[in-house]
């Protein structure tokens, strides 16, 4: 593991988006008074949402002032964790999935078609779109390989990718073309391809093989009645409910 | 948390300890040592180095013993206390482990690193270690860093057990040093590499428990085995840390701290630590004498005959002051031979504080500098004791970290270190505060160890006496003198002050005090000046009068006088030194004087050879010194103090505007002036 260093350019100033002040509010609200520095995660995120990706020296320091701790804790907190991204990155960060289940299922082309199209991983692409990186394991191993692309839109997942996919998906991100998110061979989420190979009668869903229910098994005897009696309050609560 | 006694069986020896002690105090109350590098007893509980790792006897893994206390033991099934071995085969091969993975990473560079000799990594590796490398891998490097002009770094070799990073933000409480990055990336780093601030930051070097961080100055000049060790007692400031002077021949090479649980704990200031380059320059090894206003070199007995005879004249016109960094025994030659002259002008306070003359009590930091750990609300008064003594400083930060302390202030704002409620600037604030029934009032009364501490910013002044009389008054009336307890405290900023006071080196018989002296020289009513290491007072107006300096450096006092008579530094004679407690502490020769220098006191006695028949009762120091006796205790009114009288409508300030440059030996001191050129840096990028 290298060591993860500050960007040697750095901007003048940073101040937080009108949304990004809204949402750093919100964060500190959520911690006692004193204890705001607790926020620092969420804050760090904001700020690097609100900085184009990556967080420069006087984020951290703005994120530092604004919790009334010492910029060396920011600065620690943000060297931590490998989701704070310290230098510059391109318009669409992509973070490649190169553990295990990815790797067997083919995330060397993925990184092949991101070293073909941007270049080495960690710098910026020549037109200024892309970055990419290789991470552990994201959690989507079902949909393996895949990729995670944030951008100003958010962070989303781009899985059951291959060397096809992936170009175009790249292609149509540069071009601003509008992407889908999730397995890009058409399957729906973590369906088998092509579509659900069981449990496909429809009667199963129709409520036609339902039977009424005469007595909810292990239910504790002659209890919920007479306290549905004695709480009158609770039931408008439980209308609602049932109305929706 | 339970403090009861509870029973442990450590290496099948049965203690008793309170319930609260980890298992590593335990094991070393039942006489085990166990190997530790990131644990600190002053210093809060980390448990990252594993070094310390014990068994357990039942438990499946080795204990990291710094971080399990007692009470987390339960006892055997039998009913009999735990078993914990610090001797088993388990033990001796965890160590080896934990051993073997910090030198992987270290560097084997002992012999060009600063630490060799007194490194607990490389005593550590031939106690526990395994006796040969299974590793040959590459080694990782780390960036240099840059601390600042006292702090020299050398990250590859550290070892992150982190004691740098707490005591940087817990003792010395400025939040400059972290560690960034993580696993093996893992660096310390203070934030883009900006320099240390703190006047503590030296300790770092002691706490580094490898060759990391060494000290700057004293990068590559001695090994710890050829220096020769003296125990002695700073003068920097009035907190009288206990230090050792490390030699080497007629030269200081280093000086660290002593620990004194009662004065400075283990640490020192940057001043006391890194002061000993000023003991090399500007010293005045000759004595001189002023011929057509040009000083030259002359004999002892030339210009001892010199000064004796401006002595012999009208002991009206002759006057004496003390200096800062003063000992107790020439003082109390000084006082004799100026008695048997019968000279009646004489001061030690050489700043013009108005105390003294009224009990010991009236001077003293009466509740100690441990006396502060107990104490739960603290008003300073026109002190800032982080410039002013900083390790008092770091003992309030304690107080307050620790135990809750309130505290308040009036006087200069300024970064203590710890949050304190602002009162005012004046003594109208203190006048307002003993009338006001809330607020801090009421927490100082309502407290059960209430202190007052009160600097020289409010008392070196004109309107001193008056402000002692208003801060007793209101000590008085908040209760914070106690039959058990008394918190009133004045803060002295120089070494030699109480040493003065008990001996009574002040005015009387209707003798001039420090404005009279000056006042008198001015108007050429006093024509004879005899400066003990005085440099601090305003030189210009001495006027035309005779001015006989005795002192070890070449400043204020040297350049206006007429006969300068050298003397010896606080590292060159066996001295004694009473800090701002009244704790009177033996400082201990390390080197001879420089070149024909002597000890002060035998200065004065020589002197008093050539004034005729005016020699003093003492041919040796243990003789001078059963003549020094503290005054006799007088019953201690705090609100009997100074003088009654209006006090002016004029702010408090510190008397310390340049913390690093204090004094003679720190203003001849290249370090203190990086330091202080630093410090100056620091503050113009702030405003």
């Amino acid at each position: 593991m290298s060591g993860r260093h500050l960007a040697k350019e750095q901007p003048d100033s940073f101040t937080f988006s009108k949304d990004g002040e809204k949402k750093a509010k919100y964060w500190i609200a959520k911690y006692p008074k004193g204890k705001e520095r607790s926020a620092v995660i969420p804050l760090l995120w904001i700020a690097q949402k609100d900085n184009g990706g990556w967080l420069s020296e006087p984020a951290m320091r703005a994120v530092g002032d604004r919790l009334g701790m010492a910029h060396i804790r920011v600065l620690e907190v943000a060297t931590f964790y490998t989701m704070f991204k310290l230098e510059p990155v391109g318009e669409h960060l992509i973070q490649v999935c190169g553990t295990t289940p990815c790797m067997l299922r083919g995330s060397g082309d993925i990184i092949k078609v991101c070293k073909k199209r941007i270049g080495e991983k960690n710098t910026i692409s020549a037109d200024g779109k892309f970055t990419w990186e290789e991470v552990e394991c994201l959690g989507a191993c079902v949909n393996a390989p895949m990729v995670q692309i944030s951008n100003t839109a958010g962070d989303a997942y781009y899985e059951d990718l291959n060397e096809a996919s992936m170009e175009k998906l790249l292609d149509d991100l540069a071009a601003g073309r509008k992407v889908k998110h999730g397995p890009q061979n058409g399957r729906h989420t973590s369906e088998p391809l092509g579509g659900a190979q069981t449990l496909t009668a429809k009667a199963l869903y129709d409520g036609s093989r339902a039977k009424p229910l005469k007595k909810i098994p292990n239910a504790p005897k002659a209890a919920a009645k007479p306290k549905a009696k004695k709480k009158p309050a609770a039931k408008p609560v439980a209308k609602k409910g049932a109305g929706k | 948390m339970s403090d009861q006694l509870r029973k442990v069986n450590v290496d099948g020896k049965e203690i008793e300890v309170p319930g609260h002690y980890t298992l590593m105090q335990a094991c070393e109350e039942a006489g085990a040592e166990i190997p530790r590098f990131c644990y600190h007893e002053r210093l809060s509980v980390a448990g990252n180095c594993r070094m310390c790792l014990v068994e357990w006897v039942g438990a499946p893994k080795p204990m990291a013993s710094c971080a399990m206390s007692v009470n987390d033991l339960r006892p055997n099934r039998d009913g009999t206390p735990a078993n914990i071995r610090t001797d088993s085969a388990t033990v001796k091969k965890a160590r080896e482990g934990v051993m073997e993975f910090l030198l992987i990473n270290h560097p084997l560079d002992c012999p060009i690193c600063d630490q060799g000799g007194e490194c607990d990594l490389q005593d550590q590796a031939v106690a526990y270690g395994r006796s040969r490398t299974r590793y040959d891998e590459g080694k990782r490097a780390v960036d240099e860093k840059n601390m600042g002009p006292l702090v020299k770094t050398n990250m590859t070799r550290c070892i992150q057990c982190t004691r740098c990073v707490r005591f940087i933000s817990e003792v010395a409480g400025v939040e400059e040093l972290g560690l960034v990055n993580r696993g093996e990336s893992a660096e310390i780093t203070t934030y883009l590499q900006a320099n240390l601030t703190s006047e503590l930051s030296g300790n770092v070097i002691d706490l580094c428990p490898v060759g990391a961080l060494t000290s700057r100055p004293y990068a590559f000049n001695a090994r710890p085995w050829e220096l020769r060790k003296t125990e002695s007692v700073d003068v920097m400031d009035a907190v009288g840390s206990n230090i050792r002077v490390d030699a080497r021949g007629a030269e200081v090479m280093r000086i660290l701290p002593r620990n004194h649980d009662d004065v400075n704990e283990e640490w020192i200031s940057d001043k006391t630590r890194f002061v000993w380059d000023g003991l090399k320059r500007q010293r005045l090894d000759k004595p001189y004498v002023r011929d057509n206003g040009k000083l030259r070199e002359a004999s002892w007995g030339e210009a001892l005959d010199m000064v004796a005879t401006r002595l012999k004249g009208d002991p009206e016109r002759i006057a004496a002051i003390a200096g800062d960094l003063c000992d107790m025994e020439s003082m109390k030659a000084l006082k004799d031979l100026m008695g048997s002259l019968g000279v009646s002008s004489m001061d030690c306070r050489n700043d013009g504080a108005t105390i003294g003359g009224q009990g010991r009590e009236g001077y003293l930091f009466n509740s100690g500098i441990a006396g502060i750990d107990e104490a739960d609300a603290i008003l300073l008064v026109g002190c800032n004791p982080r410039m002013e003594a900083p390790i008092i400083n770091a003992r309030i930060r304690g107080a307050w970290l620790n135990g809750d302390a309130q505290i308040a202030m009036i006087g200069e704002a300024a970064d203590l270190t710890y949050p304190y409620e602002h009162l005012g600037n004046d003594p109208a604030a203190l006048t307002a505060l003993a009338k006001k029934r809330g607020g801090f009032a009421k927490t100082l009364r309502d407290a059960k160890r209430p202190m007052v501490i009160i600097g020289m910013g409010a008392l070196a002044r004109p309107d001193g006496a008056q402000v002692m009389r208003a801060a007793g008054e209101l000590a008085a009336k908040l209760g914070v003198v106690r039959e058990d307890w008394n918190g009133f405290n004045v803060l002295h900023t120089a070494a030699a002050r109480v040493g003065g006071l008990d001996i009574g080196f002040i005015p009387h018989n209707g003798g001039r005090d420090l404005a009279g002296i000056l006042d008198g020289a001015t108007k050429g009513e006093v024509d004879t000046v005899y400066l003990l290491g005085a440099d601090e007072i305003d030189m210009n107006a001495l006027g035309d009068a005779f001015v006989i300096y005795q002192g070890s450096h070449g400043d204020a006092g040297a350049h206006r006088a007429d006969v300068i008579l050298p003397g010896a530094a606080y590292t060159e004679k066996n001295a004694l030194y009473t800090n701002t407690e009244g704790r009177m502490q033996d400082g201990l020769r390390a080197v001879f004087p420089k070149g024909d220098a002597r000890e002060d006191w035998t200065i004065i006695r020589a002197l008093s050879d050539h004034v005729d028949s005016r020699t003093l009762p003492y041919d040796d120091v243990e003789t001078l010194r059963s003549t020094i006796r503290r005054p006799d205790a007088q019953a201690f009114d705090p609100a009997k103090l100074g003088e009654e009288g209006t006090m002016a409508d004029v702010p408090f300030a510190s008397p310390i505007r340049d913390y690093y440059l204090t004094n003679p030996i720190a203003r001849a001191s290249a370090i203190m002036a990086e330091c202080a050129a630093n410090v100056l840096g620091v503050r113009e990028a702030a405003e």
